[in-house]
């Protein structure tokens, strides 16, 4: 029997993974934090919280943030560097976004090859990654305002990282909902991330 | 703004156990017990309630490491950003471990500051006395930890100035505080002597108030809130860690910008 090539490779599911955990960490952790002082007239539910009290979810956040810095960096190196990157996410255009988007909806949107990743796929992880930079960087720029004069501008100011931060979180985990659901209706994907065949 | 209670650290296991699932409020142990029941995210860390001191550890020496790395960051000539006084948040906000109505009233005739460790001239200062050095102030942005800021204007003697005059060991590793309300917390060197920190006598032009923390506080706009100690009434110079009151329950030690 001969065994179906691997579409994605070791480290690509590793990084995946730890990217999963650590993003979920630094999100409910993120949500205790912003708990302490909500920017809006909203607090979110003590259960989904993560951390326990306002001290323990800081530590947890500054802890989740190395493995998503470090993790992030190996996936963004050895996507650049085996241009892998390029293969996989391009090229990409707003007309065949739309277009396919609409044939899922319709349920008319092809899985057979899944070697490939359709428009609005590419556009998603393109999105998350990019967004993913956002929520680093305005984080930054509200952990050490005093250090970093041109990010804390470039945001806003403090008070303004924070709300930059908070669109950041929002819009990554609407976009991670959506994929999941995606998934969840396309469970052969699944079982590709985590075999890699 | 939080509603903290005051804590109290048992030994007897049972006891803390019993009792901190009565507190509701921040707990040394607390937030690892609450935060690793959540099921399905305690086993994807492999992480159970048996682990809690091992998790807890390995956290905190992450927070300790997180310390170098800010201290590795910090760059002394950097400057926070000041403001005009028309943009100053009234009224300033009021924060402590404690409610307002628990302010320490301090008598400010009798009041000594008294200085330890590390320093050559460890003679006590009466608020007279302080209040003669030269004076400065400055428009900061206070950022507290829970995310929230407000901007004052505090004046006072540059802290690098005092430190000099009483023959600090500048070398030396960690200024630390105790203050009227026993609470108490500790700096860096660098960021002692950074041009912004100052030993704080006044709030916008008047007498610091009672509640932002007469007779003297430590302002550092390059800290967060839980690093300026209000009421300070001892000083001391060491390079043995002395923690902090919210530092020693797991609050980041470095904890500025
Ligand atoms: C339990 C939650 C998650 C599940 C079940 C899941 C599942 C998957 C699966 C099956 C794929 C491959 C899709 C395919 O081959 O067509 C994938 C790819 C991807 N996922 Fe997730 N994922 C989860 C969480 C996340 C999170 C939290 C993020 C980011 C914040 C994320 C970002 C990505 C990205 C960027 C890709 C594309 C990776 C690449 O090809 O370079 N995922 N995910």
């Amino acid at each position: 029997m001969s065994r179906a090539p691997v579409i994605h490779p070791l480290w690509l599911r590793m990084t995946h993974w730890i990217n999963a955990l650590a993003v979920l960490v630094m999100v409910t952790s993120g949500w205790k934090i912003y708990n302490a002082s909500p920017i809006f007239h909203f607090s979110f539910p003590d259960g989904i919280t993560f951390g326990g009290w306002l001290g323990g979810a800081l530590l947890w956040h500054f802890f989740a943030m190395w493995v998503l810095i470090g993790n992030g960096l190996i996936y963004l190196g050895l996507n650049l560097a085996s241009g892998r990157l390029k293969r996989k996410f391009f090229p990409i255009s707003p007309r065949a976004v739309l277009t396919e988007t609409l044939a899922a909806i319709k349920g008319k949107l092809s899985h057979a090859n899944l070697s490939n990743y359709n428009q609005p796929q590419k556009l998603a992880y393109l999105f998350i990654i990019v967004d993913t930079l956002l929520l680093v960087l305005s984080g930054l720029a509200v952990w050490k305002s005093v250090q970093f004069p041109l990010l804390r501008e470039l945001m806003g100011g403090y008070d303004n990282a924070r709300i930059v931060h908070f669109a950041a979180m929002s819009a990554l985990v609407a976009v991670v909902t959506i994929h999941v659901v995606m998934v969840a209706l396309v469970p052969r994907t699944l079982l590709l991330m985590i075999r890699g065949r | 703004m939080f509603k903290p209670k005051r804590i109290q650290l048992l030994d007897e296991p049972a006891v803390v156990k019993a009792a901190l699932q009565a507190l509701p409020q921040p707990s040394r142990r607390l937030f690892l017990q609450r935060g690793l029941s959540l099921g399905g995210l305690a086993l994807l860390t492999g992480c159970t309630l048996t682990d809690e001191d091992s998790a807890e550890q390995a956290l905190m020496r992450v927070s300790r490491f997180n310390d170098k790395v800010q201290a590795w960051l910090f760059d002394p000539n950097k400057l926070a950003p000041t403001y005009p006084e028309s943009m100053i948040t009234r009224p300033f906000p009021f924060n402590a471990y404690y409610g307002i109505e628990d302010v320490p009233k301090v008598d400010g005739s009798r009041y000594v500051l008294e200085l330890s460790g590390m320093i050559a001239d460890k003679r006590p200062w009466t608020l007279e006395q302080l209040h003669r050095l030269p004076q400065v102030s400055q428009v900061t942005r206070h950022i507290c930890v829970e995310g929230w800021s407000a901007i004052g204007k505090w004046g006072g003697v540059p802290f690098a100035t005092f430190l000099k005059r009483i023959g600090a060991d500048l070398t030396a590793k960690y200024v630390g505080f105790k203050c009227a309300d026993d609470y108490y917390t500790s700096i860096d060197m660098p960021t002692a002597l950074h041009p912004q920190t100052q030993l704080t006598l006044t709030y916008d032009g008047q007498t610091l108030p009672a509640q932002y923390g007469y007779p003297m506080k430590l302002r550092i706009p390059t800290k967060l809130g839980y690093k300026n100690p209000k009421h300070i009434t001892a000083i001391y110079v060491t390079n043995v860690y002395p923690g902090g009151y919210w530092e020693d329950q797991g609050y980041n030690w470095f904890g500025g910008s």
